[in-house]
């Protein structure tokens, strides 16, 4: 039963490692943006899988009196800053790569880079 | 008891529903087909599986919820469907036909 | 029963982010990452995580899609796959073996659950034991991101504000403004003549708006809270712009009326810390807001979740229209 019991963090670096290639192989900045956007989900996934306790509930205190597991809290409310953050990132990301794409007429980060060195 | 066996029934059926117009979107061979294929199901998958759990939490305020999501459901799907098909019309792919032989 | 149901999920994960890496066409990419979002939502569901998981379906399914598509609208939608071959196998061995190290490491790990690992044993357990008697409201989330953690959620509101002036910003000039202009609603393209949606979705964008105001306030009794309900009702403004128009959703809501959302949640919640202060307790802390310190916190957890509103609602809204008013 190890084995089912750390499913969670495997997937979470193979979801990690698969954003990366992402970021660094691929040349389309667009494409770089969704692997960055996969790289920050697989972080969410390992906090929140942290954060389960077996036979819990989501912690909402319905009754104080009753005795209850509850799932930690405190990895949620963590997470949930970071995916705000995390869409403010890419917005601002798109936003950037909408004037690359106007400045030189192409989002191939190597096509770019010629263009670059060229002027 | 039966409630259960019932809750068990509509629930199979349901994802079994479901099952089949996934397997529909993927082996038609035209986006107009595949769209038949999976919006069918998904009226009717979502109405047998929301029933299903509507029978488990019997008359409480959480079915009247799960009424309302099927609800929902119920007027986006087939819009989506609409909508899907007009853009797919409008930007002009015709729908695949067989090949007839004149004869 | 629920183990094979949650291993099945990871799975799809891995299977729908290889899919979205390998798709040299960017608009499948998309559509590809809002379902990566949506089985996200269902896998932080599965792991008693209520409100991150309807965050996560409300933003990232929904907002950053829409993102995403306005945005593929101003770029070439198709992958130039230019790259020479050579380096990948080099990337995939590399990237393998870090991801078997990962894995080697995972095995210090306490087993997924186990109620003694060390994350559950010093702070978690106060913050479950006090909210009941310093807030006595039932979301204990919601409790420590308001008030517990007050703070940081501060920060965060600053910061979706920084990244909407930035967005504003990159995509302005001195010529056009940095807001985007009212124009004359012909040149705007909508789904004017497709009856049905227009009529469906005009049914449903008052439906919409009331449910995102139902996250708002009932965040202290149940999943909820600000982020989601400003993610749920720009949607449905966005709904809206699609439907009708840009030009008819920005004579609706103009771009002043936006930033000034924006701006003034983000000093709403400063505000109501300043408040504080003034009443003679420190920054952000409501128990000096009223004559009980638990009907205090209330009020304050209450007057900064709308402040938190606002502000998503009216970045998310700047963004949006920053992306479509651009002339392609």
């Amino acid at each position: 039963m190890e084995v089912l019991g750390l499913f969670n963090y495997w997937v979470f670096a193979a979801l990690l490692m698969i954003g990366f290639y992402a970021l660094i192989a691929r040349q389309n900045l667009f494409k770089k943006l969704l692997g960055l956007s996969i790289f920050q989900s697989a972080v969410f996934l390992l906090y929140i899988t942290m954060a389960k306790v077996d036979g819990g509930t989501a912690p909402i205190i319905l009754d104080p009196d009753l005795v209850t597991i509850f799932s930690n809290p405190l990895p949620q409310v963590l997470i949930l800053t970071a995916i705000v953050v995390s869409i403010s990132t890419t917005a601002l990301g798109l936003a950037i790569v909408v004037r690359i794409r106007e400045a030189y007429d192409t989002i191939e980060d190597d096509e770019i880079r010629k263009l670059d060195r060229r002027s | 008891m039966v409630i259960d066996a019932l809750s068990w029934l509509l629930l199979t059926s349901g994802g079994l529903f479901v099952l089949i117009g996934g397997i529909g979107a993927l082996r038609m061979p035209d986006l107009y087909t595949r769209m038949h294929a999976s919006s069918l199901t998904d009226s009717l998958g979502p109405m047998l599986v929301l029933g299903g759990l509507a029978l488990q939490t019997g008359l409480s305020l959480e079915t009247l919820k799960l009424l309302i999501i099927l609800l929902f459901m119920l007027i986006t799907g087939p819009t989506a469907t609409y909508a899907l098909g007009n853009a797919a019309a409008v930007s002009g792919l015709t729908p695949a036909a067989p090949d007839l032989e004149d004869n | 029963m629920l183990v094979i149901f949650s291993l099945f999920l990871l799975s799809m994960l891995v299977v729908t982010a290889i899919a979205i890496i390998r798709s040299e066409d960017l608009f499948s990419a998309v559509m590809l990452s809002g379902i990566f979002s949506l089985l996200m939502a269902l896998n932080f569901f599965v792991l008693d995580a209520a409100d991150v998981a309807l965050t996560e379906a409300a933003v990232g399914a929904g907002i950053s899609t829409v993102l995403l598509l306005g945005a593929l609208a101003l770029v070439p939608n198709r992958e130039r796959n230019s790259r020479r071959k050579r380096y990948t196998f080099v990337y995939l061995t590399t990237l393998s073996a870090i991801v078997l190290a990962i894995s080697y490491a995972s095995f210090d790990q306490p087993r997924v659950g186990d109620p003694a690992a060390p994350v559950h044993q010093h702070v978690a357990p106060w913050y479950l034991e006090k909210t009941p008697e310093l807030i006595d409201i039932p979301n204990v989330v919601t409790a420590v991101l308001a008030s517990f953690r007050g703070f940081d959620t501060l920060g965060e509101v600053y910061v979706v504000l920084t990244a909407g002036i930035g967005v504003l910003f990159i995509l302005g000039n001195s010529r056009t403004g940095v807001l985007p202009r009212r124009r004359e609603p012909k040149l705007t393209s909508s789904l004017k003549n497709h009856l049905i949606p227009r009529v469906v979705g005009r049914m449903l964008i008052p439906f919409i708006i009331l449910f995102g105001l139902y996250v708002q306030f009932h965040g202290e009794y149940g999943p909820g809270g600000g982020f989601q309900a400003g993610a749920i009702v720009a949607a449905g403004i966005i709904l809206y712009a699609l439907l009708e128009g840009e030009g008819a959703a920005l004579r609706v809501l103009s771009p002043y009326v936006l930033v000034g959302l924006a701006v003034g949640g983000a000093l709403l919640y400063l505000g109501v810390g300043i408040a504080c202060m003034l009443l003679g307790g420190a920054f952000l802390d409501y128990s000096v807001l009223a004559a009980d310190p638990v009907k205090g916190q209330q009020m304050g957890i209450i007057v900064i979740e709308l402040g938190v509103g606002l502000a998503v609602t009216g970045t998310l809204l700047s963004i949006f229209h920053a992306f479509a008013a651009r002339d392609q």
